[in-house]
């Protein structure tokens, strides 16, 4: 076992760890942080996606290790200072982006990195962006259709509700 | 202008704002103190004798606190079936056992062997590599032919056969229907394979088991669609606790689509050592068991023959299906290829005969059983993909032919043993061609070919049965539960509403659409409504949510309750406003009397309801809750129409679905947004079946696509934005709410489209291809393509 030590959400944490220990379980099991979610074993899903200074990754990916140091940010850092809903989380609660919530988490931290570096994205853009992120409820079109909105894109004439 | 409130309204779903940030509280979230970890040992073979499962070195390894085999077993119940099927000679189905962790032998490459608690997840892991295992293997069978040939392995030593069984529907139709197709003037027979899926719902299955020495009590923390039937079924069959001493709790789950339904081995093992151990003990899954363990969906394959007159009526229908059961009887599986299967095959057409032959098989493969849709999809895509075969080989357009064929009277009773309510399927349709724009299409096929692809249009129907169900019907076609549902309307003392309810959300929004309904009827704010569900403490008895149903059915209970607590309220409101009962109108949120403007607020009865001061004591109790239990006297029928636009790439193979558009017709909508993203879940879903989707097992009973590696699920940039609608409405006659579900919906209608439209874009290119079997992958459509 080993301490590490980081930052999560703007305050500093540490905890015991094995070399193995990957960061997803860190967060989980060692900070109670239990927004960021595993669904594969292979890296596929996205449901972990979390920000590790400033860049989108897989938690399942990356042992909680090589995050020494490190600044990372999870869902339950995206609302705003007052506690209402940041933008891309307002987006998926108004366009319905999200039905059993388990992918969520992720896809909204995939969904801030892309607008970050690509603050008006195309659909296909964002299509091609949530590659790494499955979800099994929505038929991703209003993740698709809550992006565009996040960005400030008018959707009224994307179909439907 | 849109309603913003109550039912029809489309209010903004309450449940996001936990799962939006990260506080949601799903069951691998539950850790409860000195909780040991469980790894289940699995078979890497498919098929073989256990002759040695020695545990002695991994007990040594640090951490374990005990590992369980299949002895330990011995004198607990098995996984219980939950449908009894008759076969067609009067047969009762065989029905193996399924022990909790194998005894004897293995049967699918997953099959539990020996279940390590340790200390920490990873030192279970780590110790299940020390347990030292022998297994005389055995050939497997994978091949549902070949398992019913004679002198096929059999999956279970102890039954006659691998077939479960032969089912014949409508077994005294069966003389009419050969002859009928004898005398046929045009005769068209299609071979298909219903490809075996994975339902993978993003939230992999999680058990918790704990035990409180003090009262006795199990409690069991569970991934499930319905808590109820989990606790009947482990309680009564596998463990042997009554239900006064089980609790089942199901919080928040992320995805079922029919997969966390069943009775897992893993559940009823967490809460037996759980009480052996006395300390809680918790099963993760990952996805990789989650692949070898989840009950797959679907894997038939079918011969279908539809026959029409010189006038292109149809006049029978022959099907023969084999239906794979996998190694073991999932808890609803023999239900699916039957009853949920042959009860749908006259779709929406008025064909006079019909029969249905199931042959339903055991192979040494993971489980099968119900997956969105559950045999509905299976009878839609032979039935659509045969009558578009019919009409390319009598050169008619397939929508005219649908439409000719259409059944247009209400109530209508099928062949097939069902009675279709209402409906109104030339409105779907219409709807369809409307929001699929397809006058357009020959101006998008030019657009297509001037870029060299080829492009197809597929248009079909569906129809599907939803609500799920009478008691008194399923009893006798074999289902060993009732399937009504329960809600109790509780009302507190200052006016606020509390509904526990059978019903189970995980993802579908109950917390927001229920409380609409509860608003509409009493005039109060959906906020003032709070929905409990998931835990069997709680709620009462009721059967969860599959099959389209929570709406249908247990909204239906939900408002016999409310209209309880209506009725007594309003005898509450007549005393204090010293009128008659039957003058009392409730409207707004107040009572008032009719023709006078007195009037008492809602939230001044239900306050004299429990502060009875003023109250008439000799008629009726204190108090303002009342419970119902829902049972339905049918079935709902939802129908529609769906097209399917793809480009082909005449160079790859490779299909992109351009346009996809669904007109649905789903009786009365509570709430648009949330119905509309159901039916693009199933689109999804589908879509996915028809194009990417695969479970694939070798000769040897090695799944091959056993991660996401290697199964293709659905990405963002496979789908388009979708075209659906639900303003065609034929309410359910039989429901107070004239709901018929929409959850399946769009799994079910969509993968004959595509398919439909893959072949039309091929027929049109020249090439003389009439069916692909599902997915249509680059390599399939490419391989099709060169002859």
């Amino acid at each position: 076992m080993a301490q590490v030590n980081m930052t999560v959400n703007g305050k500093p944490v540490s905890g015991e760890i094995e070399g193995r220990t990957l960061l997803s379980d860190f967060l989980r099991e060692g900070l109670g942080l239990t927004g960021t979610h595993v669904g594969c074993d292979t890296s596929q899903c996205g449901a972990c996606v979390v920000h590790v200074d400033g860049a989108a990754i897989k938690s399942c990916t990356m042992f909680a290790a090589e995050a020494a140091g490190a600044d990372v940010t999870t869902i339950e850092g995206m609302a705003n200072a007052d506690g209402s809903l940041g933008v891309v989380q307002q987006a998926f609660q108004d366009h319905h982006g999200l039905q059993c919530g388990f992918c969520t988490p992720g896809m909204v931290m995939s969904a801030a990195a892309l607008l970050k570096d690509t603050p008006r994205p195309t659909e296909a853009e964002i299509r091609d962006y949530l590659e790494g992120n499955l979800c099994r409820c929505t038929g991703y079109h209003n993740i698709v259709k809550a992006i565009m909105a996040a960005s400030g894109q008018d959707v009224s004439a994307v179909a439907a509700e | 202008m849109p309603k913003d409130h109550g039912i029809g309204a489309s209010p903004k779903r309450r449940e996001d704002l936990r799962f939006l940030t990260g506080v949601g509280r799903y069951t691998d979230d539950i850790n409860l103190r000195g909780q040991a970890h469980v790894h289940f040992l699995r078979s890497d073979v498919a098929h073989g004798r256990l002759t040695s499962v020695d545990t002695t070195a991994a007990a040594a390894m640090p951490g374990v606190v005990r590992i369980f085999t299949g002895a330990d077993f011995e004198g607990v119940g098995g996984l219980p079936c939950g449908w009894q099927v008759t076969d067609r000679h009067g047969a009762p189905m065989q029905e193996p056992p399924h022990p909790v962790l194998a005894q004897g032998k293995v049967r699918h490459v997953g099959d539990p062997i020996a279940a390590v608690v340790a200390e920490t997840r990873e030192q279970a892991r780590d110790a299940a590599e020390a347990i030292e295992v022998e297994i005389e293997e055995l050939p497997a069978v994978v091949d549902m032919k070949a398992a019913v040939q004679d002198g096929a392995p059999k999956v279970h030593d102890d039954l006659t056969s691998n077939l479960c069984y032969d089912w014949g529907f409508v077994e005294d139709n069966r003389e009419a229907v050969d002859k009928a197709i004898r005398e046929a003037a045009h005769v068209t027979t299609l071979e298909l394979v219903n490809n075996r899926l994975v339902a993978n719902p993003m939230e992999p299955r999680v058990a918790v088991g704990d035990y409180a020495p003090g009262t006795d009590e199990s409690t069991l923390y569970t991934t499930s669609q319905n808590p109820h039937v989990i606790r009947l079924l482990m309680g009564a069959f596998v463990l042997g606790i009554p239900e006064h001493k089980l609790r089942v709790v199901a919080p928040d789950v992320g995805g079922g689509f029919g997969s966390k339904i069943f009775h897992y081995a893993e559940e009823a093992f967490c809460t037996f050592a759980a009480k052996q151990l006395r300390r809680p003990v918790k099963w993760t899954s990952t996805r990789s068991e989650a692949f070898l363990t989840d009950a797959h969906g679907r894997d038939h394959v079918t011969r279908i023959e539809l026959a029409l007159d010189a006038d292109n009526n149809f006049t029978a229908l022959r099907t023969e299906t084999y239906a794979n059961m996998g190694a073991y009887l999932s808890t609803f599986a023999p239900s699916v290829p039957t009853w949920l299967h042959g009860t749908l095959m006259a779709g929406n057409y008025k064909t006079p005969l019909i029969y249905v032959n199931v042959k339903a098989v055991f192979t040494n493969t993971v489980a099968v059983d119900a997956y969105r849709g559950a045999g509905r999809p299976e009878a839609t895509y032979q039935l659509e993909r045969v009558i578009d075969k019919a009409a390319r080989e009598l050169g008619v357009d397939p929508i005219a032919l649908r439409r000719q064929n259409f059944v247009t009277e209400f109530p209508y009773a099928t062949p097939v043993a069902v009675e279709y309510d209402t409906g109104d399927y030339n409105a779907t349709m219409d709807k369809l061609s409307q929001i699929a724009d397809l006058a357009g299409f020959e101006a998008r096929l030019a657009d297509s070919k001037a870029r060299g692809k080829l492009r197809g249009l597929g248009v079909n129907c569906y129809i599907e049965a939803c609500g799920i169900a009478p008691s008194h019907l399923v009893g006798q076609l074999g289902a060993r539960a009732g399937l009504y549902e329960s809600a109790t309307v509780r009302v507190n003392a200052t006016g606020g509403v509390v509904v526990m309810t059978g019903s189970h959300s995980h993802g579908q929004g109950h917390e927001t659409t229920f409380p609409q309904v509860i608003a509409e009827m009493i005039g109060i704010d959906e906020d003032q409504v709070e929905i409990v569900h998931g835990d069997t403490a709680n709620t009462p008895m009721g059967m969860g949510t599959y099959g389209s149903r929570s709406l249908a059915v247990g909204g239906s209970a939900m408002v016999r309750a409310a209209e309880k607590v209506i009725n007594k309220a309003k005898k509450i409101a007549a005393h204090l406003l010293e009128a008659s009962e039957a003058d009392i109108e409730l409207k707004d949120g107040a009572f008032s009397v009719a023709g006078t403007d007195k009037s008492v607020a809602w939230g001044d009865v239900t306050l004299a309801a429990y502060v009875p001061h003023n109250y008439p004591l000799e008629e009726i109790e204190p108090g303002l809750e009342e419970t119902a239990f829902y049972d339905p006297n049918n079935f709902t029928f939802p129908a529609g129409a769906y097209a399917c636009e793809v480009e082909l790439d005449p160079e790859t193979g490779k299909v992109t679905i351009e346009r996809f558009a669904a007109a649905d017709d789903f009786g009365n909508v509570v709430n648009p947004m949330i119905v509309s993203g159901q039916v693009h879940g199933g689109l999804a879903q589908g879509i996915g079946q028809a194009l990417l989707e695969g479970a694939v097992y070798d000769e040897n009973g090695q799944l091959l696509s056993a991660s996401y590696m290697d199964y293709a699920m659905p990405r963002a940039d496979d789908v388009p934005f979708y075209q659906v609608d639900h303003s065609c409405q034929t309410p359910c006659t039989h429901n107070p709410l004239g709901v018929k579900g929409c959850g399946e919906a769009g799994a079910i209608g969509s993968p004959p489209a595509v398919v439909n439209a893959v072949v039309d874009a091929l027929q049109r290119a020249g090439h003389d291809i009439t069916h692909i079997d599902m997915p249509l992958s680059p390599s399939r459509v490419w391989a099709a393509m060169q002859g």
